[in-house]
């Protein structure tokens, strides 16, 4: 089982919505999120001051999927978020050692399903 | 064709035979003129909460509104208590006197409420005195609104308020009895026809003062003097409170005609009307413009503080007979409005709204343009400006520094931190975002 990360751009979280249920990947968390990557942030003004602004808003979505659905989530993230610009974001992938179901207390691939 | 000659006989005779209204007529609209506009002026106390609340960050939202409900209440009782009396009761040509302190009902009025038949007493004042007074009064509400803005987010809230106390019972009635109370700059002829010196720089210069006593926010600008913008944290209630003070200036510059019971003084408020909207107008859209070529893209904040220059400039003259001319008062002040914002970054001056400029700079501008494009002296428009300046400057700073010894003036670097509704007050303005 895998936690899939991908760090993208906020407009493009209904893209990957829709792009996922689309293949029937089931579940997805999205949390706001700020930071920086090789874009390292812009200046901006407000009254006439510039001011440096260090971290961008960005979304953060993370998916569990099972072992070998791994690559195809990894493709449906990228055919839809991808731009091809600097600031598209990143995808981790981590190794989940176990999942609970709160509801029934079920318990691995189970709870995954 | 004969009907139509019979007519415009008829009316030709109704013109012959026109005359002024009767007194107690006169009497009735002038009071309602003051009243009402009063009432108009009273909502500028809530747009200058909105203003202020839209401009502060989160953490001090509820401390703000706190301070503006405050001096508005502080306004109305210390004006009854001693203000009015000090600006408008037997004015020697500097003060007032304290005969008129603990104001109440004439002997005249208390007859004619209880039923005496001596109208005539009462209708020769013109307008009944107590609608005078609360028109008066929400005129020195809106001096010490200024103040609240401009130290905003940092000034602690019982100090703000002991402030707003010695400024509504002291130090406008001081000024206004030099002008408006009939005082020695009156004499010499200077002109503000609804105060953009006595109310707007009266407060821009108590703000100032306050602002460079009290020092920038902690983070505002770094030791290398670089400027770290503080962005308001909401900014429909900005826009809000800019577009109720608009709408309130109406009475504020309306009223101040101070009659409505003839024709000339009906034409004369609709003018000042037409002159304020034309005014507050130029100023928005000169900010605009000159935002978009001066940091290549439009700021709201600039835009609002432009509505806020035109009406301020236009507020010495709003009678012109040229709305042209109203266009070109209240632009040059949106103008030079906008130009002050990134001034008083350079000074260090941190002024969380831009009362500064807004207020005092295009204060002086509309007092000036009054000596330009209307009936006033230019020297003598200058002397009003400077002697504002002398007089409020000195005794806001003793009051500030007073305060700064005593009690102290500014919240602790902590208090700051964590902002000044959990510091000072236990109400959070969002707290359900904890």
């Amino acid at each position: 089982m895998k936690l899939i990360t991908a760090i993208i751009k906020p407009d493009k979280v209904e893209a990957l919505r829709k792009a996922l249920t689309d293949v029937e990947l089931q579940g997805l968390t999205i949390t706001e999120a700020k930071g920086y990557g090789r874009q390292k942030g812009h200046t901006e003004m407000y009254r006439g001051a510039e001011y440096d602004v260090h971290f961008l808003p960005k979304s953060r979505a993370e998916i569990l999927v099972s072992d070998d659905l791994v690559e195809k989530t990894i493709t449906t993230i990228t055919d839809a978020v991808k731009t091809g610009k600097i600031g598209d974001g990143k995808i981790f992938i981590t190794e989940v050692s176990d999942i609970v179901r709160i509801r029934t207390g079920e318990r691995g691939a189970e709870a995954l399903s | 064709m004969k009907f139509i000659l019979f007519l415009s006989s008829a009316l030709l005779v109704t013109n012959v035979s026109h005359a002024a209204v009767d007194g107690e007529v006169a009497y009735i609209f002038n009071t309602f003129l003051f009243i009402f506009s009063g009432i108009l002026v009273m909502f500028m106390a809530l747009g200058f909460a909105m203003l202020e609340a839209g401009f502060v960050r989160k953490k001090n939202t509820s401390a703000i509104l706190l301070k503006n409900i405050a001096l508005y209440s502080i306004a109305g009782i210390m004006f009854y208590l001693v203000g009015y009396s000090l600006m408008y009761v037997d004015v020697g040509g500097y003060i007032g006197s304290l005969g008129g302190m603990f104001y109440n009902p004439t002997s005249d009025e208390l007859a004619l409420l209880d039923g005496a038949e001596n109208v005539d007493a009462i209708v020769e004042t013109g307008y009944s005195a107590p609608s005078d007074w609360f028109f008066q009064m929400v005129f020195c509400a809106t001096a010490v609104s200024i103040v609240s803005g401009a130290c905003a987010e940092r000034i602690k809230v019982w100090p703000f308020m002991i402030f707003a106390a010695v400024m509504t019972g002291l130090i406008y009635p001081i000024f206004g009895a030099w002008t408006w109370g009939g005082g020695w700059l009156a004499e010499m002829g200077f002109s503000d026809f609804a105060g953009s010196t006595i109310v707007h720089s009266v407060g821009g210069w108590a703000a100032l003062t306050g602002c460079l006593i009290l020092g920038a926010r902690k983070g505002k600008y770094s030791a290398d003097g670089k400027v770290s913008p503080i962005a308001g944290a909401n900014m429909p209630l900005a826009t809000l409170g800019t577009f109720i003070l608009w709408f309130g200036w109406f009475g504020f510059n309306g009223g101040s005609q101070l009659a409505m019971g003839s024709a000339l003084d009906v034409l004369a408020i609709s003018i000042v009307v037409v002159n304020t909207n034309i005014a507050a107008a130029a100023g928005v859209m000169v900010a605009i413009i000159l935002s978009q070529l001066m940091f290549k893209k439009i700021d709201l904040t600039i835009a609002l503080n432009g509505a806020i220059a035109g009406l301020v400039a236009i507020t010495a003259g709003p009678d012109l007979q040229n709305h042209f001319i109203s266009m070109i008062v209240g632009g040059i002040g949106g103008a030079l409005t906008t130009f002050a914002i990134p001034l008083m970054d350079k000074f260090k001056i941190d002024d969380v709204v831009g009362a500064i400029p807004a207020h005092l700079v295009a204060g002086i501008w509309g007092t000036l343009a009054v000596g330009i494009f209307g009936a006033g002296s230019i020297g003598v428009q200058i002397v009003g400006i400077l002697a504002a300046a002398v007089l409020v400057v000195p005794l806001s700073a003793i009051v500030f520094f007073i305060l700064k010894g005593t009690v102290g003036l500014r919240m602790t670097v902590e208090d700051e931190a964590i902002g000044m509704d959990r510091a000072e007050l236990t109400t959070e303005a969002y707290p359900e975002f904890r």
